[in-house]
């Protein structure tokens, strides 16, 4: 069964154990909303970075599927393809 | 060998827009500075809990990007814990997302183990664990004013929490909403706001909706609390029924600050500025002013403060501890901690140039000393770097 690839920032990788990346097994698309859940399961501590306590995505976290943001396209409902790879980025914004 | 002793200390506890630093005495003269921990995330609300075998130093963190969190250290800072699931978080019924976590506030002796917290959006929350784990306060969650509660420049908020001794009476302060009580230790409140002015509204005598920035209990008169108000400082001696202007002999009305005596009656601190839509200290000439008549008087208070600062003083950004005398610390928006180990008649800066100062917090600790080498046991904290000790992103 392929996987589904989800990509970490560094500053993010301490509460991941240590990885640069997470997978899931996937035999066919999935939500970002469901990947999210899958790989973050063991690490409530970065799901709790990811997205607030209501599911929703925090404003300032940025997930790209295929090179595009999930806002973009259809949120946290969008799907992701079995052996893709999905990147978490933090938005530039601060001062 | 050497003996073993137990020594006091002081731990001042600086919450800034970009981290934590953590300053140490054994003299309130000289002090040693580390940090940042949490780099990059604000901190806008400490609480240092003395009761039991240690001290805990508990931080609301929040980070713009990975959002708000509570950490605590029981080494003073060389580690930090955030519980998994995290300490505050909003039931699934209530739809609602902790934004900030602007109050720690650690109860009496009496009630070990219990913690309050004023959160964003306008909530109070209480844990028994020692600040582990918190439960949303559904009577106040649950109020019919909430729908008209406004939102102050900052967020909408529970800020402050003044519990009596007994822990029936709890009253907290809210911006916009004004202060509400509870005499039944937090089951249903009610607003107590006669007397303090809401000149922004079109009736400036509401039941609420008063822009109360900062309330601070009296010491020793139970019922007596201390208010100041966006524009306009006040007393009540009768728990909130009534609230009296005390702003005579301060040379402005505004502010955010309010402290009170950790054990004398009458004595409370303001730090004034110059008005709402002028945020500068009166004339660019900071000064704290302290009463010891419980507001009948003023005593201006600036040596050791430089000739000129046009940086505000936020709520939170101000503490005593309770050493004899009362120390006496605030942090300014410029990044300047100054300190006073006598009430407040003489400052001297403790740090400068850091970010934003938003939390300022002290207390007197225990260290356990060796009377051979007089090391501290908790050396230690004042040198580890702790920017992400706990998987806290920096």
């Amino acid at each position: 069964m392929p996987d589904i690839t989800v990509l970490l920032p560094s500053v993010l990788q301490p509460l991941a154990g240590g990885q640069s990346y997470l997978t899931t097994p996937a035999d066919g698309a999935v939500t970002v909303e469901s990947l999210l859940d899958a790989v973050t399961g063991e690490y409530p501590v970065l799901a709790r970075r990811l997205r607030d306590e209501t599911g929703s995505l925090r404003r300032y976290v940025n997930i790209y599927v295929n090179g595009e943001e999930v806002r973009r396209l259809k949120g946290l409902d969008t799907e992701v393809a079995a052996g893709q790879e999905v990147l978490i980025i933090q938005s530039v914004a601060g001062g | 060998m050497g003996c073993m002793a137990t020594a006091e200390s002081y731990v001042l506890a600086i919450g800034t827009k970009k981290g934590l630093w953590l300053a140490r005495s054994t003299d309130r003269k000289e002090w040693s500075l580390s940090g940042p921990h949490f780099l990059m995330s604000e901190i806008p609300s400490i609480g240092i809990d003395t009761r039991g075998d240690r001290p805990r130093i508990m931080v609301g963190v929040r980070s713009e990007h990975w959002g708000p969190t509570v950490a605590h250290s029981d080494d003073l800072g060389a580690t930090w814990t955030e519980p998994e699931q995290g300490a505050i978080k909003f039931p699934e019924d209530t739809d609602a997302a902790l934004e900030r976590i602007w109050q720690i506030y650690p109860d009496s002796a009496s009630r070990p183990g219990v913690v309050w917290a004023g959160c964003e959006p306008i909530s109070v929350w209480k844990s028994t664990d020692g600040g582990e784990h918190f439960e949303l306060n559904r009577g106040l969650w649950d109020h019919p004013h909430r729908s008209e509660w406004g939102a102050g420049y900052g967020g909408a908020a529970a800020h402050s929490i003044v519990v009596s001794p007994s822990g029936e009476n709890v009253h907290i302060a809210m911006s916009t909403g004004g202060v509400y009580r509870s005499l039944d230790g937090g089951s249903s409140w009610e607003a107590r706001n006669k007397g303090i002015s809401a000149y922004f509204m079109p009736d400036p005598n509401p039941e609420f909706g008063q822009c109360v920035h900062k309330i601070a209990a009296d010491a020793a008169v139970e019922g007596r609390l201390y208010a100041q108000n966006h524009h306009g400082v006040y007393r009540t001696d009768d728990n909130g029924e009534n609230w009296v202007s005390i702003a005579e002999g301060l040379p402005a009305d505004f502010g955010f600050v309010m402290l009170t005596h950790p054990r004398r009656e009458g004595t409370a601190w303001v730090v004034p500025i110059k008005a709402d839509g002028e945020r500068i200290p009166p004339d660019g000439r900071l000064a704290v002013h302290r009463t010891d008549d419980a507001g009948g008087s003023w005593k201006r208070l600036d040596v050791g403060l430089p000739d000129h600062e046009y940086n505000a003083v936020l709520r939170d950004a101000a503490a005593v501890d309770s050493a004899e005398p009362a120390g006496v610390y605030f942090g300014t928006r410029g990044g300047s901690v100054y300190a006073s180990a006598d009430e407040g008649e003489s400052f001297l800066e403790v740090a400068s140039h850091l970010p934003d100062v938003l939390c300022v917090r002290a207390a007197v600790v225990s260290s356990v000393v060796s009377a051979d080498i007089s090391a501290e046991a908790d050396v230690a904290a004042e040198v580890a770097p702790a920017s992400a000790a706990a998987g806290l992103p920096a």
